[in-house]
């Protein structure tokens, strides 16, 4: 399994991850390598195996339809790289 | 008072000896004069820790204090602390406070343990050696030249510094046992559910799993009892009551106990110090009355490579939460929303995060999710079964924590695969979701070595029975690094 530099570059836009050009061939070279290691997945018979949701089989727990959270806006934002009465900003999406 | 224990440090509370102001103040002292040696501490949180101190004595001297009031200790800096910052070891989180506890952390509080800070780590819990973090590289205490570790690299270098006696850590493919195993103290990885993840920075969601970290069996146990329980936030957490490991300890015994050796962790790739501590601690057990049985895991090999699906899979789901937009790095000037993405994430983002990011978004991409995500939950399947054939013929299973012990500073930085291999024993555990402790047992060319304990589904009470035993008969866990009992 080898990743071409363009494919590089395709993982990393689907990703949302901005590389470099030497990233892209630093990141080609070591992802073929770690994607060959995990090859090695297809030595083991699966046939007719159902795959493993969870280890003890559990599902997921049904609470009542109620609400638990309060608004906590102000407090969650203050954190944020930029806000604007109550708002996140970002770049402008629509011209 | 650096060198007792979390129960000693418990009695002598209870007793008067000491207050937890001074136990405190002294503690943080120790991590003033001494960490910059080791980088354990991302984050020391000195007044807070003084005023949680002085609330535990006022709740002993009201007769209203829990058996570990005032007993300071140290959170891995993936668990959110309210106010305080939670890096994860990564630059994207750098100035990230987080507005809230996680359950691990409110719990702990209110059993009265004093918090003196956040330990360092690999960025996002990705790494087997803690040289990924945004904050520098641990170094291992036994050798300031080698690595603790990792991820839970921190925590453990801390413990074996004797900077804290006990501290959190959490394991997604090894991140407590084999930092435990390197540093020369004991970790333990709980049942996956057991332990809640709410507020626990996720890697991998199905693997994840937050435990204790100390010099010995009693003070997991100890930890484990405040940290565990079920939590409602968390939608994987188990509705089961935790069992009393204090009550697991007294009385622990091995005699007619089965203890099961895999085949497949004896083979090639093992040290040869490593193999001689397995073997010292499989002969010590049967000393003490337990019956070794030769056992078979077929499908170990397939473990390493089935993680590194499973996880970076889950990863690249976990991490798209970071995007410069509701808190953590933005970069700046951005030209538009895409360039804030990519800019924020590539900047923010280490080398190894984003290749397990990478990893994943190639594996869950469309046309390869059968090949990948699929099979290695299938294999998981077959990892599991391997586990409850073995808890058909024993009770537990013993074998090496890691191949090796602790390697040096950027001797296998640049190669992810051979770093991918340090955590070969103790993945399985992960994959089955089965509770795995790591324990001193021994030490090669003056290196620390650990071996494993794998029980079956929440027992992780024998496990710490065991180690209790086994610590009982020997001084492995004693041994401190040159220096740090002055």
């Amino acid at each position: 399994m080898s990743l071409s530099p363009e494919e590089v570059r395709k993982i990393a836009h689907l990703a949302r991850l901005a590389v470099t050009d030497e990233q892209v061939a630093a990141y080609s070279g070591e992802l073929s390598g770690i994607l060959d290691f995990v090859d090695q997945m297809s030595q083991v018979d699966t046939a007719g195996v159902t795959p493993m949701a969870h280890p003890q089989h559990a599902t997921q727990r049904l609470r009542p339809d109620v609400v638990t959270e309060v608004n906590q806006r102000e407090r969650y934002q203050k954190i944020a790289p930029a806000v604007e009465r109550g708002l996140y900003l970002v770049p402008r999406v629509v011209e | 008072m650096h060198d007792r224990t979390i129960a000693e440090l418990a009695r002598a509370l209870a007793a008067g000896e000491v207050s937890s102001v001074e136990l405190t103040r002294a503690a943080l002292d120790r991590i003033e004069a001494h960490d910059a040696e080791y980088n354990s501490f991302i984050t020391v949180t000195r007044d807070a820790a003084l005023a949680e101190a002085e609330a535990a004595d006022e709740a002993r001297a009201a007769g209203s204090a829990g058996p570990l009031a005032g007993v300071p200790f140290a959170h891995k800096d993936i668990f959110c602390t309210d106010g305080v910052r939670t890096s994860c070891g990564s630059r994207m989180l750098d100035s990230f406070v987080s507005p809230y506890d996680a359950t691990v952390v409110r719990n702990m509080r209110d059993a009265g343990l004093v918090m003196l800070g956040k330990t360092n780590m690999d960025e996002f819990a990705m790494g087997s050696s803690n040289e990924t973090s945004w904050y520098g590289p641990v170094k291992n205490p036994w050798d300031t030249e080698r690595v603790p570790g990792g991820s839970s690299g921190g925590s453990a270098a801390a413990i074996a510094a004797r900077l804290v006696p006990g501290a959190t850590g959490t394991d997604t493919g090894g991140s407590i046992r084999q930092p435990a195993s390197l540093c020369g103290i004991t970790g333990l990885k709980p049942t996956y559910g057991r332990v809640s993840r709410y507020g626990m920075v996720a890697f991998a969601s199905s693997l994840d799993q937050g435990g204790p970290m100390a010099r010995t069996a009693e003070d997991c146990g100890l930890l484990l009892g405040a940290m565990a329980g079920f939590d409602p936030n968390d939608s994987t957490s188990i509705d089961r009551p935790v069992d009393d490991y204090r009550a697991a300890l007294e009385g622990a015994d091995v005699k007619g106990m089965k203890i099961g050796l895999p085949e497949e962790y004896f083979g090639e790739g093992m040290s040869a110090g490593v193999r001689a501590a397995v073997e010292g601690a499989a002969e010590q057990l049967r000393e003490l009355g337990a019956e070794t049985v030769e056992i078979s895991l077929p499908h170990t090999e397939a473990s390493v490579p089935t993680y590194y699906v499973v996880a970076p899979a889950e990863a690249s789901s976990n991490l798209s939460r970071f995007d410069g937009v509701r808190y953590g790095y933005r970069c700046e000037d951005p030209q538009d929303v895409i360039d804030l993405y990519q800019r924020s994430r590539g900047e923010g983002f280490g080398a190894e995060v984003q290749r397990r990011i990478m990893v994943g978004t190639y594996a869950l991409s469309a046309g390869y999710y059968d090949a990948y995500y699929l099979k290695a939950q299938q294999i998981r399947q077959l990892i599991s079964d391997d586990f409850r054939r073995a808890f058909e013929q024993v009770d537990v299973i013993l074998g090496p924590t890691s191949p090796t012990t602790a390697f040096r500073l950027g001797e296998r930085s640049g190669d992810p695969v051979a770093m991918y291999l340090s955590d070969v024993y103790t993945i399985a555990a992960n994959l089955a979701g089965l509770p795995g402790l790591s324990m001193p047992a021994g030490f090669a060319d003056g290196l620390p070595v650990g071996v494993q304990l794998v029980g079956n589904y929440f027992e992780e009470g024998r496990l710490l029975g065991v180690a209790h035993r086994f610590q009982q008969a020997t001084d492995h866990h004693r041994q401190a690094p040159a220096g740090v009992s002055d």
